[in-house]
């Protein structure tokens, strides 16, 4: 009789890429809840459309590259970067907004550099920050934590602009802890002063705080389920939190608190969901601890004396640059070998 | 302060275990044979005794088709230093010289001895005594081990008295690896529980051939009973020196590189071996086969076998003959299941398929393993690398595996190599965590034997560079002397006769060239037995030739 060979290891394997990114997508439903619960439906139509159109987007591109479709569209991965993309964006965004994201963030960032795997930036914060710089207006349109739209006016408010009667945009819109602090500031006011207003919570921004929390907590499952590894999340925090405290030990009055830092705008989504993406990351364990301490610096940095209130897909990006970098001097003495390399 | 290859000689004092980067803990799969004793797998009709069945040379054959041999009779003998012989494991005639398929990786058939055993199973010199082993000299000893045609029993094949040989006086530990760290294998660990006495017997010898007191007998932590066995037999003899330890059940530990990490903290180097930092590493079983072949005076002829898996109706251990072909092995387990599907020679990890049955146990078959399709089933397909750093974190080699894949695909030799692919030891834990179900080892494998192809052809392509510069170099001579003679006979010349005399020589030279020319035209050769056709060619020729002669 003759017998099939294949090549050793011949123990079924004990994981698939496709689990990996449905364990992170289910890591993701307390925080996206949290959020719908807080911003409204504005949040699930942003998701549904960012989704829908990495999905199309992805099966256009591999049918251009002919490739097969159906290992590739299950796999999850095209779902999950709508799904980050869309998170990152307002409520009352027009439609398009996230479809464009969703559309360069899968066929520029993603496809065009040869698909999972060869992307060298995060595709869903390059999405995120083609929209910012190009839009910035529509990137404001948060609604103010709490207050949310019936689902019949949001729909109507995002696909055809319409307000709701008697309602402004003024009323309608409302900036986020992070952008009030930074324009504030700017009007020499103290923390103290600014923290006062309703938009701040017990230690955070109201609404924020619950879903960084929320994100919190998918994250440690997906550490607890090894589908990250502890690096990335602890560097990036860790880094955060650090330069956090140094400028708030020296002046509180100008520089919020730490826990304000991590419990505020992406902070928890950034640390455990888009740092983490492996693809773009650091991948030596060593690497993973540089790259994420960088990410947490540049993200406050960005967000005290940048250009924009929050910081975390510009520090992404500009960390996945130096990944290549950080690999090569970060190497593994290798068993045997004298020293580190 | 960094661990680092540079202490290479911590002192030994076992006081704490150590633990290598990486590995895996497994599902064991050894209920199904941890705890069935060793039977005899009988005198198969068949002997395959292929001529290589160890690391080095393939041993030379001395027996033709038709010779009668006996049990424990040579039928190859060594070539060369590293190199082992092999003997007939039964009695019987020889009735083939042939390639026949092999246990090996490559699937190729390899050279055989085939004998058909006569179930008389008869010695040459029965009842031969062997050596006492307190007294005898350790070259005498490793002389004998020799010619036992005793090799690594534990997986590699190295012939067991070339190392140590290159380790007598050098080390200051002797390690016995009774790890048995793949799941499913069980019969080191049967060993250890039924034969425990002459593994300790082996260590004695081999202390004594190595020049070093201190011992590890070294077992897996969930090997309780092996453990309890070898105490037992380590306080009926009067051994000194053997102490048994237990290290954590973490796939790969029974490596040699990762057990000697664990137990010493010391690290082998990079393309080195253990004798560079100090130890001798040794399979029980080697130990076992070196006790017998020094006190009972028995080659070489036998070794436990665990046939195992889902594909096996009653799984065991077997002492098998070398040379048994699988296929009785498995009858004697009670034949296949209906379902089976792949059948390995050795452990899921490391061990490799084999398209047929019919190839024998070697030296070096530690396990046959029948698996199914639910148990084993085919490799998912392929997916892109994400990087997700899972293999890092599971290399015993402190490698970089996603980074190895790489380059290894894009078949960029000098970066592999850069991130230290020789370094690879295959143990499979990279494959087996790869979410992408990268076949990440048949990568590697690749990507080695191109090196090394690559380095023989450079080696060749090397070596006819230096004949045809040296051939440029001899012509460049020739020619020089060639022009200093001349240079010379001129000078002689103009001296001594002067211009007519110089002319003269010109003359008779043209004249010389002129009568060969002449004597060229006049005689054609080749020109017996023309057929017409050739004759017409030659005739058209020659007319063209007074034509041009003519203009």
């Amino acid at each position: 009789m003759e017998f099939r060979t294949y090549s050793s290891p011949h123990l079924p394997v004990s994981e698939s890429v496709p689990v990996m990114m449905q364990r992170v997508l289910l890591a993701l439903i307390p925080g996206i809840t949290c959020s719908i619960w807080i911003f409204g439906w504005g949040i699930l139509i942003n998701i549904l459309l960012a989704a829908v159109t990495a999905i199309v987007a992805e099966a256009g591109m591999l049918m251009l590259r002919r490739r097969p479709l159906k290992p590739v569209l299950l796999d999850g991965s095209a779902l999950l970067t709508g799904v980050l993309l869309a998170l990152a964006i307002p409520p009352l965004t027009p439609w398009w907004i996230p479809v464009i994201g969703s559309l360069f963030a899968i066929v520029i960032a993603k496809q065009l550099y040869g698909g999972l795997g060869y992307n060298p930036f995060n595709p869903a914060m390059a999405g995120y920050v083609v929209l910012l710089v190009s839009f910035p207006l529509e990137l404001t349109l948060w609604s103010p934590a709490g207050e949310s739209l019936a689902l019949r006016d949001t729909l109507a408010l995002v696909f055809s602009g319409e307000l709701p009667t008697g309602q402004t945009w003024d009323a309608l819109t409302m900036a986020t802890p992070l952008d009030l602090i930074k324009t504030r500031l700017g009007l020499s006011e103290t923390l103290t002063e600014i923290r006062g207003g309703p938009l701040f919570g017990s230690f955070a921004g109201a609404g924020w705080e619950w879903i960084n929390f929320w994100f919190l907590l998918g994250g440690l499952w997906l550490l607890q389920q090894k589908v990250i590894q502890w690096q990335i999340p602890v560097g990036m925090l860790g880094g955060l939190f650090v330069i956090a405290l140094v400028f708030y030990a020296i002046n509180p009055d100008i520089y919020s608190s730490p826990l304000f830092h991590l419990f505020s705008g992406a902070a928890m989504l950034g640390a455990f969901f888009i740092a983490t993406d492996p693809v773009s990351a650091s991948t030596t364990p060593r690497g993973r601890i540089y790259y994420a301490v960088g990410i947490g610096l540049l993200t406050y940095i960005i967000r005290t004396w940048g250009g924009y209130p929050e910081g975390i897909s510009f520090a992404v990006l500009l960390m996945n640059m130096a990944a290549p970098t950080i690999d090569y001097y970060t190497r593994p003495r290798v068993y045997g070998h004298d020293g580190a390399p | 302060m960094p661990e680092s290859a540079g202490n290479r000689r911590t002192p030994l004092t076992f006081d704490r275990l150590y633990r290598f980067h990486g590995g895996l803990k497994m599902a064991g799969h050894r209920e199904i044979t941890g705890d069935s004793p060793v039977a005899g797998a009988g005198i198969p009709p068949l002997l395959v005794l292929p001529l290589l069945q160890h690391i080095g040379e393939p041993a030379d054959c001395l027996v033709k088709a038709g010779d009668y041999v006996y049990k424990g009779q040579p039928v190859a003998r060594p070539v060369g230093k590293v190199s082992a012989p092999i003997h007939a494991s039964s009695s019987g005639i020889v009735i083939a010289v042939e390639p026949r398929p092999v246990p090996h990786p490559s699937g190729l058939p390899a050279m055989c001895v085939v004998v058909a055993t006569d179930g008389k199973d008869q010695w040459q010199e029965p009842g031969k005594a062997g050596l006492d082993y307190t007294s005898t000299d350790p070259a005498v000893l490793c002389s004998h081990i020799r010619q036992a045609g005793i090799v690594g029993l534990g997986g590699a094949g190295f012939p067991t008295p070339v190392k140590l040989t290159g380790a007598r006086s050098k080390v200051d530990l002797l390690l016995l690896n009774g790890a048995e760290c793949e799941p499913y294998i069980a019969c080191d660990n049967r060993l250890l529980q039924e034969r425990a006495d002459e593994v300790i017997g082996g260590a004695r010898i081999l202390q004594r051939i190595v020049a070093t007191d201190s011992c590890i007998i070294a077992i897996e932590n969930h090997m309780a009973r092996a453990g309890q066995a070898l105490e037992a037999a380590l306080d009926k003899s009067n051994a000194t020196g053997i102490r048994v330890v237990r290290v954590p059940a973490i796939y790969p530990t029974g490596g040699e590189r990762q057990l000697i990490k664990v137990l010493t903290n010391r690290e082998v180097p990079s393309q080195g071996l253990p004798v560079d930092v100090g130890i001798i590493c040794q399979n029980v079983g080697t130990a076992a086969a070196v006790y017998n072949s020094v006190v009972r005076n028995r080659p070489l002829l036998s070794r436990i076998v665990t046939v195992t898996g889902l594909g096996i109706a009653s799984p065991g251990n077997l002492e098998a003959l070398i040379g048994t072909p699988v296929s009785h092995l498995v009858k004697a387990c009670g034949g296949y299941t209906s379902n089976v599907e792949r059948l390995l020679i050795g452990g899921p990890m490391m061990g490799y398929a084999v398209t047929t049955d019919s190839v024998p146990v070697i030296k070096t078959t530690n396990c046959i393993l029948a698996v199914t399709h639910e148990e084993m089933p085919p490799p998912p397909p392929e997916l892109a690398c994400i990087r997700c750093g899972k293999c890092t974190e599971v290399c015993p080699a402190d490698l970089l595996p996603q980074q190895l894949y790489l380059y290894a695909r894009s078949s960029n030799h000098d970066a592999v190599q850069d991130y230290d692919l020789f370094d690879c030891i295959e143990c499979g834990c990279c494959a087996y965590v790869c979410p992408s179900h990268i076949p990440l080892v048949q990568y590697y494998r690749h990507a080695k034997t191109e090196i090394w192809s690559q380095e023989k052809q450079k080696k060749a392509s090397d070596i006819a560079r230096q004949r045809h510069e040296a051939r440029l170099a001899r012509q460049e001579r020739i020619k020089q002397e060639r022009a200093e003679r001349q240079a010379s006979k001129k000078q002689v010349l103009s001296e001594d006769t002067g211009k007519d005399a110089k002319k003269a020589a010109i003359e008779a030279a043209l004249e010389r060239v002129k009568q060969k020319k002449a004597q060229a035209d006049i005689a054609p050769k080749n020109i017996d037995n023309l057929t017409p056709a050739q004759q017409e060619l030659i005739d058209a020729a020659d007319k063209r030739r007074q034509e041009k002669s003519s203009n």
